[in-house]
């Protein structure tokens, strides 16, 4: 980080100009070179399905019989009238429907989940005995395969399961209405709170003791301490934590699915819905709900950095906001610090 | 220089993966020419040598032995077995990816059979001449149905399925009531076994209520049963009539009343039958497989031989099961058809369809098989069984099958669940029916 904003901040040399343009052009060759073997692999696997996608939503195929019984074959180009008959009539209704539930359930469980995973975070940072053992327990839900905690869930939620034993009650989990939302909140909120809470702790790891040891000479109380130091110093740790659980929940379809089951409108998610369409083998229709889908996710991910500034880019952030306020110069050393800590904790953490 | 010969190395190694594919594709393509040629013409099966059978995960374990069986008869056409997940949705979704690729990884297909109609309609199944199969007058006529599409035939089945009603024989013959054969006598029994003493909080019936196939199973078998139909004869949707509303209302008010239990709308085959095993039911629809675990003595069962099976019963007399079962058809894409369709040929002989029965007790599709006195003796459920396939209905035969469940359960789901009044439910599906058929 220091580096990269030396460089950003060294004035312009005005003798040995030249000299220093075809160095940068020797050095943005040989790393053109030497990046484009990724980059190709990026395109391959990154760019070319998302323009497939995109081409395909254009198209249908294979939805009409001839006179025989047989299916027509080929595709044909039908322009945006995926798209037009996804918000018409009755798919229109299912298509909203399914926006609120996605935009539901990614509001209610980030939010379930940043609570709890900063708590577990707290709790596993602190040093007491056993703590290893602790933080071991809190990590297993994380490493259990979305699919297989989805199928542990359902069997706790059945008619006869441990949920109704426990409460005493006889509610059936899997029909439509709040129960089954519920059901779905509580399972992914089980799962992936976790991984808030592992990013967390990397980004408390990397806070220094100082800064307590300041805090305590100052007879601030532990509320005032967890507020104005523990937060702001984890915080770009917690906000790419925070990101990454938006854009995951915004394409939660494992848990909905095998947990409650399809066609249930009241957990009904556009990825569910996208896949409804192709396990019809009507991929033009689906790939337009997935193109939806992408589209909603890149605008919410845009806005989350816009708005809050997550640090996802690292220094390119960085360099731009100090090239862009010079006269008020870089932000104080200790979030600079702080978010670079961050970023590296969230490497060693990941 | 490092660059260069790195990059030499590399060419050369493009050049001859490159090459070596151009190769297999070349032979590809001109074995596929002449395979597809041949189905193209009229069903000629031709060509022979090692085939795949692409089929869901066995879980009976036997399937192992019925192709060894196979390969050691024909070591210059050796049978690869190769399994697909067990989810249904996910056989079907690996098999038509298979045959949009037009790849020939996959010769025999193991169909369910409510894929018939898509998979022929696609051209991804080849037609097979009837004159080769000469046993099919020896299946059950109901089976051999079900690998039709439009009158021609393109799979031929192995195993079938009929739904059976399981029932507490000890507390009915205490109640001194026999099995029903009607609905109503069915609620009589339930009343009558209701009064003993040990049997006041059984659970009088369920089938498989919760939202998936089995809703679209149970819903076709009431609505049979009391003489409506979903699709009648002619391919066309005709649900909307005062039989199909008698067979709906049948579950809608066992719902209400309370004759079938509440839990039941979140049963698949499995809860249904646990809660069977459990004792908290008296009635019990649901497949043969039930039998052989529910009869367990090792704990797991606490009805072990407490229990019957008798044909389900309808509104007026015995009622209508939905057919269930498995198909082999031959990939269009397929190498070496004239070895598929020997195998399909052997698998569905009465030799070996005897031998999977013996081991796995899938219903078999060989009509004598059920007459078989060591066989009965082995399954007693065989002869309501028979029964039950031979006057069992088959699902819609359409090629969008997907949608027309879907909108069965959209439709079975609301009513049940007392979301949609009945009669609403039939008009509306009778609506959505008609515009997914005659597209």
């Amino acid at each position: 980080m220091s580096a990269s904003n030396a460089v950003a901040q060294r004035p312009p040399a005005q003798t040995g100009k030249v000299r220093k343009t075809t160095f940068n052009e020797g050095t943005g060759r040989l790393a053109a070179l030497l990046l484009s073997p990724t980059l190709i692999v990026l395109v391959l696997v990154v760019v070319y399905p998302i323009l497939s996608a995109l081409r395909e939503s254009l198209y249908t195929s294979g939805q009409r019989i001839d006179e025989s019984g047989f299916v027509i074959k080929g595709s044909e180009f039908v322009g945006l009238d995926n798209y037009a008959a996804i918000f018409s009539g009755e798919t229109g209704e299912r298509f909203w429907n399914a926006f609120y539930n996605t935009t539901f359930f990614t509001v209610t469980c980030v939010v379930l989940e940043t609570v709890l995973g900063v708590a577990m975070a707290l709790v596993m940072h602190k040093a007491f005995k056993g703590r290893s053992i602790v933080r071991a327990s809190i990590l297993v839900p994380w490493a259990i395969p979305t699919v297989v905690s989805a199928l542990l869930w359902k069997w706790i939620f059945q008619a006869d399961g441990a949920a109704n034993a426990l409460l005493g009650t006889q509610i059936l989990w899997s029909t439509e209405g709040w129960q089954s939302v519920l059901s779905v909140i509580v399972a992914d909120t089980w799962k992936t709170a976790p991984f808030i809470g592992l990013l967390v702790l990397a980004g408390l790891q990397t806070i220094p003791d100082e800064v307590y040891e300041a805090a305590k000479v100052d007879g601030a109380s532990p509320f005032q301490t967890f507020l104005k130091i523990t937060l702001p110093l984890v915080k770009p740790a917690l906000l790419v934590a925070v990101l990454f659980r938006i854009l995951d929940t915004l394409r939660i379809f494992d848990l909905p699915f095998v947990l409650v089951g399809p066609n249930k409108q009241s957990v009904e998610t556009l990825s569910i819905l996208a896949y409804l369409e192709a396990n019809q083998t009507r991929y033009g229709p689906a790939a337009a709900y997935a193109t939806l889908l992408f589209l909603y996710v890149a605008v919410v991910a845009f806005v989350f950095v816009k708005l809050l500034g997550a640090d996802v880019l690292g220094d390119a952030v960085q360099k731009k906001k100090s090239k862009k306020g010079k006269d008020r110069d870089s932000a104080p050393p200790g979030v600079a610090m702080g978010s670079a800590a961050g970023m590296s904790g969230v490497g060693s953490g990941v | 220089m490092r660059f260069e010969r790195s990059h030499a190395r590399r060419a050369v190694a493009l050049a001859v993966t490159s090459g070596l594919v151009l190769l297999a594709s070349a032979c590809g393509g001109d074995d596929g020419d002449s395979g597809g040629g041949g189905g193209a013409a009229g069903g000629a099966l031709e060509g022979r040598g090692p085939i795949t059978f692409a089929t869901g995960k066995d879980t009976s374990g036997n399937l192992t032995n019925q192709v060894n069986a196979w390969n050691s008869q024909h070591p210059d056409e050796k049978v690869t077995v190769s399994e697909l997940p067990e989810s249904a949705d996910q056989q079907r979704a690996q098999m038509i990816q298979n045959a949009q690729n037009q790849s020939d990884s996959f010769s025999v297909l193991n169909l369910d059979v409510v894929w018939t109609a898509e998979f022929a309609a696609n051209r991804w199944v080849t037609e097979l001449p009837e004159d080769q199969f000469p046993d099919l007058g020896k299946l059950l006529p109901s089976t051999v149905d079900t690998g039709k599409y439009r009158d021609k035939l393109y799979a031929v089945p192995v195993t079938s399925d009929g739904g059976l009603l399981y029932y507490r024989k000890d507390l009915l013959d205490k109640a001194g009531v026999k099995p029903p054969t009607t609905w109503a006598e069915m609620k009589d029994a339930c009343a009558k076994v209701k009064a003993l003493p040990e049997a006041k909080n059984i659970n009088c019936y369920a089938g498989q209520f919760e939202k998936y196939e089995g809703l679209t199973v149970n819903f076709s078998e009431a609505i049979n049963g009391a003489g409506g139909v979903v699709v009648g004869e002619d391919g066309k949707p005709n649900v909307d009539t005062p039989e199909a509303l008698e067979g709906l209302n049948f579950l809608v008010d066992g719902f209400k009343s309370g004759m079938i239990p509440k839990a039941a709308i979140t049963y698949q085959e499995e809860p249904g039958r646990r809660a069977f095993q459990e004792g908290n039911l008296l009635f019990h629809r649901n497949w043969p497989y039930v039998y052989a675990l529910a009869n367990k003595t090792d704990g797991s069962s606490k009805i072990a031989g407490k229990f019957a099976v008798a044909p389900l019963p309808g509104l007026k007399g015995a009622g209508v099961s939905t057919l269930g079962g498995h198909n082999y058809a031959i990939s269009e894409f397929a190498k070496n058809k004239a070895t598929a369709a020997d195998f399909i040929k052997f698998m569905s002989s009465e030799e070996r369809q005897k031998a999977n029965v013996e081991k796995t007790s899938q219903a078999p599709t060989w009509a004598s098989l059920y007459d078989d006195p060591a066989l009965n003796k082995q399954f007693p459920y065989l002869a309501p069984l028979k029964a039950s396939i031979e006057s069992a209905k088959s699902r819609p035969k359409v090629v969008k099958y997907g949608d027309v469940t879907t909108a069965i359960q959209e439709a079975a789901y609301g009513a049940l669940t007392g979301t949609t009044p009945p009669k609403d439910a039939l008009a509306g599906l009778q609506t959505k029916l008609s515009t997914l058929i005659t597209q």
